[in-house]
């Protein structure tokens, strides 16, 4: 029996045959995350003209699988500012928990009893353009460390001057800003949809709030229906000057799959 | 005979509870020469007095600019003062860098505060022998704050720091309900005053021994407000205020001296 400290606690050499040390290996070069694992889907959003409408389901695939039904892929950020994750959600999580932190912080500086009463936050407190910037640098350092963070983020507010503001970022830190914006599948299926509501800034600024919710659950209907790796239960977002309006459990209304009939090519059928 | 046996350094308590190093560097604040700040809900101005070391010279610098919108008056030892204005304007950049805006003031005159604290309380270590007015305008208005080498940081109203600067701190506790509304231009003219408040006699402003710096929010006709950038303002560019200042004098004189009562 072997009773060296290095021995205890593992199996018997001579019951279960020599212990493999080789997942005990603690050098050699370190392996970041290679690939996404449990996945959200799109986040879509769009611009109006008193601010911004987020969308994404509340779905977790794990690769083709639909594990988690009831995953909240929006996040509010100190009452003024949304962020969507698409991509791995455990990255979405450890982010979640850094701008926890973040807003502590925040807190401290500008004290939230100080805030006016109409519900946003008090003057000085970051805004959705200081936020995008912040998250931007970060994603962007991770990729140097080559440990990035596999996410696409859309965020949503309203900018130094209170115009509304919606911005993008992805694992590599590239960032950018668009009226409209959609991540993973929905660039190429609700992105079209949501360019005929609006293409430019000016016709964004045009646009009422109830249209803007009107299109975002219309392209959420799409993605429902032919993105495989998503769900009918949705979250939806407005962020207005008079702060965040987040509803976590809506349901996909008026579906419509007579569509699938005319689909040939799949399955099992030969003509 | 009566050697201080507890002032070698400053983390060594004196039998009465005093870090006699710290006080020594507040002293050091008091060799400096006068500088005086006051803030308004729109502005904050820096005023001071420059000092050349001889004739022959130049003067010192007193007042810096840290980024767009924080700037300082030093008092004390100006080696320290650029010390802490280094840091001060990489942490300015640095924030710039990461969240597109600018600095809050209070996050940081926090950080300098607690960089000198830690000088206070390490072996090996001294205290920064410099005092600092911090001016500065933010998303909150504008700020105006008191930095000391022990690490306190206080926000002021009104306030003065070096030599002499009592005189000049009793005139801005006289006038000091009359700040909060004032202006660009009266603001300043109040600084000029305090701070002749407290110059010794026979001395007097001169374009060559006075600084300004001002910064502030000014309300644009549109309701929306507007950066002023934090300035400086040297030689001929402070002629116009140091006569505006010189006015006042004359006539506060010829209404009969009531000025000298007090």
């Amino acid at each position: 029996m072997d009773h060296r400290p290095q021995a205890w606690g593992r199996p018997r050499d001579d019951v279960y045959g020599a212990y493999d040390a080789s997942y005990l290996q603690t050098s050699g070069p370190k392996n970041a995350t290679q690939s996404p694992v449990v996945t959200g889907t799109s986040v879509i959003a769009l611009k109006f003209k008193d601010g911004v409408v987020m969308a994404a389901d509340n779905l977790a695939s794990y690769g083709s699988l639909a594990r988690f039904t009831d995953v909240k892929r929006l996040r509010v950020f100190l009452d003024s500012s949304v962020i969507g994750f698409g991509g791995d959600v455990s990255d979405m999580q450890y982010l979640d928990r850094h701008l926890n932190e973040l807003a502590i912080d925040e807190a401290y500086d500008n004290d939230p009893s100080a805030a006016p009463s109409d519900g946003t936050s008090p003057p000085g407190t970051l805004n959705a353009a200081n936020l995008h910037k912040y998250l931007q640098k970060l994603m962007y350092k991770r990729r140097n460390d080559f440990d990035p963070l596999w996410n696409q983020l859309l965020v949503a507010g309203l900018d130094a001057d209170a115009k509304p503001y919606l911005a993008s970022i992805d694992l590599r830190g590239t960032a950018f800003t668009s009226p409209t914006l959609a991540t993973g599948f929905g660039s190429a299926l609700a992105q079209p949809i949501m360019r005929r509501y609006a293409s430019t800034e000016e016709q964004a600024a045009s646009r009422t709030r109830e249209e803007a919710i009107e299109v975002a659950k219309e392209c959420m209907k799409v993605l429902y229906y032919r993105d495989a790796r998503s769900l009918d239960r949705y979250s939806i977002a407005v962020v207005t000057k008079e702060g965040v309006e987040l509803k976590q459990d809506e349901l996909l209304e008026r579906q419509s799959w007579a569509f699938a009939e005319r689909i040939r090519g799949y399955g099992t059928q030969t003509v | 005979m009566f050697r201080n046996n507890y002032d070698n350094d400053s983390v060594t308590f004196s039998p009465q509870g005093r870090i006699f190093q710290v006080e020594y560097a507040a002293e050091a604040v008091k060799q400096g020469s006068v500088v005086v700040g006051i803030a308004s809900k729109t502005h904050v101005v820096l005023v001071a007095i420059k000092r050349n070391a001889e004739e022959l010279s130049s003067y010192q610098k007193k007042l810096f600019q840290i980024d767009e919108h924080v700037g300082i008056a030093i008092a004390g030892l100006t080696s320290d003062a650029r010390v802490l204005s280094n840091f001060m304007k990489q942490q300015c950049l640095g924030h710039r860098l990461t969240y597109g805006r600018n600095m809050p003031v209070r996050s940081l005159v926090d950080m300098i505060g607690s960089k000198a604290q830690i000088n206070t309380q390490h072996y090996g270590k001294r205290p920064y022998g410099v005092g600092l007015l911090v001016a500065g305008a933010d998303e909150n208005g504008p700020h105006l704050f008191e930095f000391q080498p022990s690490g306190m940081t206080e926000e002021m109203v009104a306030f003065a720091i070096g030599a002499r600067s009592q005189m000049a701190r009793t005139y801005l506790e006289k006038n000091l309900d009359a700040f909060a509304d004032c202006g660009r231009e009266e603001l300043v003219r109040h600084g000029l005053k305090a701070l002749k408040e407290s110059l010794v006699q026979d001395k007097e402003l001169t374009v060559e021994n006075t600084s300004v710096a001002i910064v502030g929010v000014a309300k644009a006709k549109d309701g929306t407000t507007k950066m002023e950038p934090f300035k400086v303002f040297d030689g001929q560019d402070v002629n116009a205020w140091i006569g505006g200042a010189a006015d006042d004098k004359e006539a506060a004189a010829a209404e009969g001296m009531d000025v000298d009562d007090a």
